[in-house]
């Protein structure tokens, strides 16, 4: 019951954010600020992160098709598929609801425990639609950009292991990677970006923003939005497989 | 004016405010005292809407609160300034762009002309050279005032301080309830204050709202509380030697 009490909630908070800005010169104020706090902050470690995945990736789909029956260009091309249909999309978002779901769970907390929402509401500002929204679309918009730097770099990582390691020939790794390109690939794992991005948006939104108490409070509701970001993005990555390929 | 009917509010079924009312009047700084859990702050977030009473009827100067729709409803918050017990101030932006912040919401004003709007807000409060300091670069008493300025920015009419002299020290104390009786008098506003100091009772409250368990014990002036014989706010307000000591010498000088 508990559950559904909370779903509920959290569609009615959806309600109040999808409304029109009361003021769109800062909203968009808002927006820019939020795409460099949750965009462009984050660069660094998808960066990091993709690069050294998608090396390890390489890596290991070499020792394990270490088969004079088994074409080398196969590590390329496993390597590009496993980048842009799990670990780009799925794996970046969940690193990302762990460093921006804690960020937004945790500021909009602290907003609330030191009155700073109920200021806004005093002011006859619609808080949700003043805080939340300006997030939203900053990760829509910018989270598919990320995930497509993070595919870019993933590849990328795959080929300089080769070039490090000497494992398998740089040569038909391009080969690899260029073999059979479905483009809608991208296109699925663009969506996937999409509806991630709402959830690392919002979810932690939701926790900040209902949080009472004090900080004890706060970092305890930054920790369930994350742990629930994670848990709803590997759901809903299951059900989106199933719809866009299955 | 504001007036207050029968005011209930309870949660999860435990009465915090039982049938509170009373009337606050224009240019006049009026308080509302009690100890903790008295239901100070449940009743003064009633007033501003923050929370929304099971029953009774707030009046803003015949306008129902109750009985507003949405549009209505926001444009009364824009008549109201509340300063908030912690300050209440935006970390992420500086004493200007707190203060701006109303403006920038609500009007059409350019830039220039916001600025000199802040600045004579600041200058009003007291408060030089902090424009472009972060709320966590000040003192409490400066983040106080910051508080006051952005509440009285947008020329409210209503004006409600949840205990502005919390951890504040007598001096500082002294100023801000100055501040707030002044700025009362200045802008012929309606100021309604939630408080346990009774220092800044016994200075400003012009009308004193005593509330015991949710209910409405007593109510006077600050020259009446030395006068009355209500034994609750007796017992509240001279419960220490100094304040006792202090009744006695103005009850035999005015014997």
């Amino acid at each position: 019951m508990n559950y559904l009490k909370h779903i509920g909630k959290y569609f009615m908070m959806l309600k109040q954010v999808f409304k029109k800005p009361q003021k769109w010169s800062v909203f968009r104020e808002m927006f820019f600020r939020e795409i460099e706090d949750l965009g462009l902050k984050s660069l660094g470690i998808i960066a990091f992160i993709s690069f050294f995945v998608g090396g390890v990736v390489a890596i290991q789909t070499a020792l394990n098709v270490d088969s004079p029956f088994i074409p080398k260009y196969l590590i390329g091309f496993a390597t590009k598929r496993s980048v842009i249909l799990e670990f780009a999309p799925t794996f970046m978002s969940v690193i990302l609801a762990g460093k921006v779901g804690s960020y937004i769970s945790s500021s909009i907390g602290t907003m609330r425990v030191t009155e700073q929402i109920d200021a806004l509401e005093v002011m006859g500002i619609n808080s949700l639609n003043y805080l939340v929204l300006p997030k939203i679309m900053a990760t829509v918009l910018f989270y598919p950009l990320l995930i497509i730097l993070a595919m870019f770099l993933g590849i990328y990582g795959g080929y300089v292991a080769g070039l490090l390691t000497g494992r398998f020939f740089t040569d038909d790794y391009i080969y690899g990677i260029q073999l059979d390109f479905n483009p809608f690939f991208i296109k699925y794992a663009l969506i996937k970006t999409l509806v991630f991005a709402f959830v690392i948006a919002t979810i932690p939104a939701y926790h900040g923003y209902y949080v009472k108490g004090g900080s004890l409070e706060v970092g305890r509701a930054s920790t369930q939005a994350v742990v629930w970001t994670s848990v709803v993005i590997i759901l809903l990555n299951y059900f989106l497989t199933q719809m866009l390929l299955g | 004016m504001i007036e207050v009917k029968d005011l209930y509010k309870e949660f999860n079924g435990t009465p915090v405010l039982k049938g509170v009312s009373t009337t606050f009047e224009k240019g006049k700084t009026s308080m509302i005292i009690g100890q903790s859990g008295s239901g100070k702050t449940v009743f003064l977030k009633c007033l501003v809407g923050l929370h929304i009473p099971e029953r009774g009827l707030i009046c803003f100067d015949g306008r129902k609160h109750t009985e507003l729709d949405i549009k209505q409803r926001r444009q009364l918050r824009k008549e109201i300034g509340m300063v908030f017990q912690g300050g209440a101030l935006y970390d992420s932006l500086t004493v200007e762009e707190n203060i701006m912040f109303p403006l920038k919401m609500f009007t059409r004003d350019s830039y220039a002309d916001m600025l000199k709007r802040v600045n004579f807000v600041l200058d009003r409060v007291h408060l030089v050279d902090a424009n472009k300091k972060y709320p966590a670069e000040i003192s409490g008493g400066m983040q106080k005032r910051v508080s006051i300025a952005r509440a009285i920015v947008m020329n409210p009419k209503y004006l409600f301080c949840d205990e502005p002299n919390s951890g504040l020290d007598p001096n500082t104390a002294t100023v801000i309830d100055n501040l707030i009786q002044e700025i009362t008098k200045e802008y012929d506003i309606i100021t309604v204050i939630n408080s346990h100091d009774m220092n800044s009772v016994m200075e400003i409250g012009e009308k004193i709202v005593f509330l015991k368990d949710g209910v409405k014990a007593w109510e006077g002036s600050n020259l009446e509380i030395f006068k009355t014989e209500n034994e609750a706010i007796v017992n509240f307000v001279y419960s220490s030697n100094l304040f006792k000591k202090v009744r006695e010498v103005y009850l035999n000088e005015t014997k």
